[in-house]
């Protein structure tokens, strides 16, 4: 096609959506929630599914400590959970220790629990010889004495997955019924598009103009309909990653984990929104040229 | 050249519109066809550009075989057509030189070529005073000339004219056909449907009735015989 006819079509389709009005701004919306709702769960998704993954390479086994355990007994649980089979190398934080992690990754109001306040337990943190290893040092370590809790990153990443598959779930069925309102509200702007230039398309049929020719400024209209509806999610979506990935960064990389860096995850989301918004419009265009343009 | 064997049109709630029209219609040739309302002379106009698809039989125009032919092969068949209607069917919001020139725009001409081919016509059809008028400035018979000039404005080969006099009075209808019969002086085949009985007596040309969707004559410089 050449550039001159697709400037045309632009400027066409540009018109119409103008002249639509109303109905041109609730497809925008329709599309605008949708997006909203794609890109922020496909952003969780993709963090959740990535600190998973992170977590399940982990080799640490977090062993807490019963409170009224005494030094000595503290020392006798270490030599025995040095002993057992796949234990590479044990660690002692104290609570004290385990306070000022948290005070300085969150908030110093968490100093008003230290010295006797102290709410948390002294801990061992257990590394073993390889990640598969972790499950089956945990629960050996769980039968012994004064150990109050053995947690091991598999099982947070298990129940994160768990948690993530019924958000994706239900994330899925907002997205489907959004989707086809949204389909909805476009092929109907389409159509009313449709039936407003019927005296055109009838004169373009009569003088030879060809199928796609007639059908460019309608799957422009929608795509562009869909584009419009992807700015707002894409700028809230951008700013809102930026300003939690900016809060969490710290509490995450001291824990050992990190979410993707905004740079290059943002663009990659931009970039599928926009693509989901053209296809979302092309397609309800393709509903309503199927319906109601007759060439 | 233009050529149909045994052409039957049904419509789908089963009215027979043509009854195996049997028709040879050689380049350059003016052919009116006339008969009464619903005798098929619209369905049979209809059918040449393919608006309508027969049911069976044979239909040709020029080198396309509109039976056999794909759908998107309609566009290519319609650019060596030009039609005009009753109604004119122009577009309001476009000024007569736009009318015209949309034509060529939307099969990609070029804008040099554009413009200079929308005056030549406009001028043709006695309108080069009147080219940035709307629809709703012009009379009926101004707009029909603009509909004939967009018609001819791509070079077809056949001209067909679904009742182009209809909305006129005698002498614009009078200024019209001078306008076809112009056209159809420069090798341009024109097939026009009428019921205007004084344009096909002081016009001469072949005659074709219709008459309940079959061909009941065919003369060579014939007349409008009422009854028909």
């Amino acid at each position: 096609m050449k550039l001159r006819t697709m400037w045309r079509h632009i400027i066409e389709s540009l018109r119409s959506i103008k002249r639509n009005g109303w109905m041109t701004f609730a497809a925008v919306s329709a599309v605008t929630v949708t997006l909203f709702i794609v890109g922020a769960l496909f952003t969780i998704i993709f963090n959740v599914n990535n600190v998973s993954k992170q977590i399940e390479k982990d080799v640490k086994v977090r062993v807490e400590i019963d409170v009224k355990t005494s030094r000595n007994k503290e020392n006798t649980l270490r030599k025995e959970i040095s002993k057992i089979s796949g234990v590479k190398k044990v660690s002692f934080s104290s609570k004290k220790n385990e306070l000022d992690k948290i005070t300085k990754t969150y908030n110093s109001n968490f100093k008003m629990f230290s010295g006797d306040a102290n709410p948390l337990s002294d801990v061992f943190i257990v590394e073993t010889t390889s990640p598969n290893k972790t499950i089956k040092v945990a629960k050996e370590i769980r039968q012994l004495d004064n150990v109050k809790t053995a947690q091991y990153g598999g099982e947070q990443a298990k129940r994160l997955f768990k948690f993530m598959s019924e958000v994706q779930l239900w994330g899925t069925i907002c997205i489907v019924i959004l989707i086809a309102i949204a389909l909805f509200l476009i092929s109907n702007v389409i159509r009313l598009t449709i039936l407003s230039r019927k005296s055109e398309i009838e004169a373009m049929r009569l003088v030879g103009a060809t199928s796609w020719y007639i059908r460019w400024p309608f799957l422009l209209e929608g795509a562009e309909t869909g584009i419009l509806g992807s700015i707002i999610p894409i700028i809230v979506i951008n700013w809102g990653y930026s300003v939690v990935y900016q809060q969490t960064v710290n509490g995450l990389m001291n824990a050992g984990y990190s979410l993707f860096a905004p740079g290059m995850f943002l663009f990659q989301i931009d970039l599928l929104l926009i693509v989901l918004a053209i296809i979302i419009g092309s397609l309800g265009s393709l509903v309503s040229m199927r319906r109601f343009l007759k060439i | 050249m233009i050529e149909l064997k045994n052409v039957v049109k049904e419509y789908p709630n089963g009215i027979t519109a043509l009854k195996g029209i049997d028709l040879t219609i050689e380049q350059g040739e003016f052919v009116y066809i006339v008969g009464a309302s619903g005798s098929g002379k619209s369905t049979l106009i209809k059918t040449l550009y393919r608006e309508e698809k027969i049911t069976s039989g044979i239909i040709k125009v020029n080198e396309y075989d509109l039976v056999r032919m794909k759908d998107r092969q309609v566009p290519y068949l319609r650019r060596e057509l030009g039609v005009v209607f009753q109604d004119y069917r122009l577009l309001p919001r476009l000024t007569a030189y736009e009318n015209v020139a949309y034509a060529m725009e939307v099969i990609e001409k070029r804008p040099e070529e554009i413009k200079s081919r929308v005056i030549e016509v406009l001028e043709m059809v006695g309108l080069k005073d009147k080219i940035r008028r709307y629809p709703s400035e012009l009379s009926g018979g101004e707009q029909q000339r603009v509909a004939i000039a967009r018609a001819i404005t791509n070079k077809p080969s056949v001209l067909i004219a679904d009742e182009p006099t209809g909305n006129l009075d005698p002498d614009t209808s009078n200024e019209i056909m001078e306008i076809i019969e112009r056209i159809n002086q420069q090798n341009t085949t024109v097939i026009m449907a009428t019921h205007n009985q004084s344009i096909v007596n002081n016009y001469v040309h072949r005659v074709i009735t219709i008459k309940h969707g079959h061909l009941v004559s065919d003369q060579e410089k014939g007349a409008y015989r009422y009854e028909a």
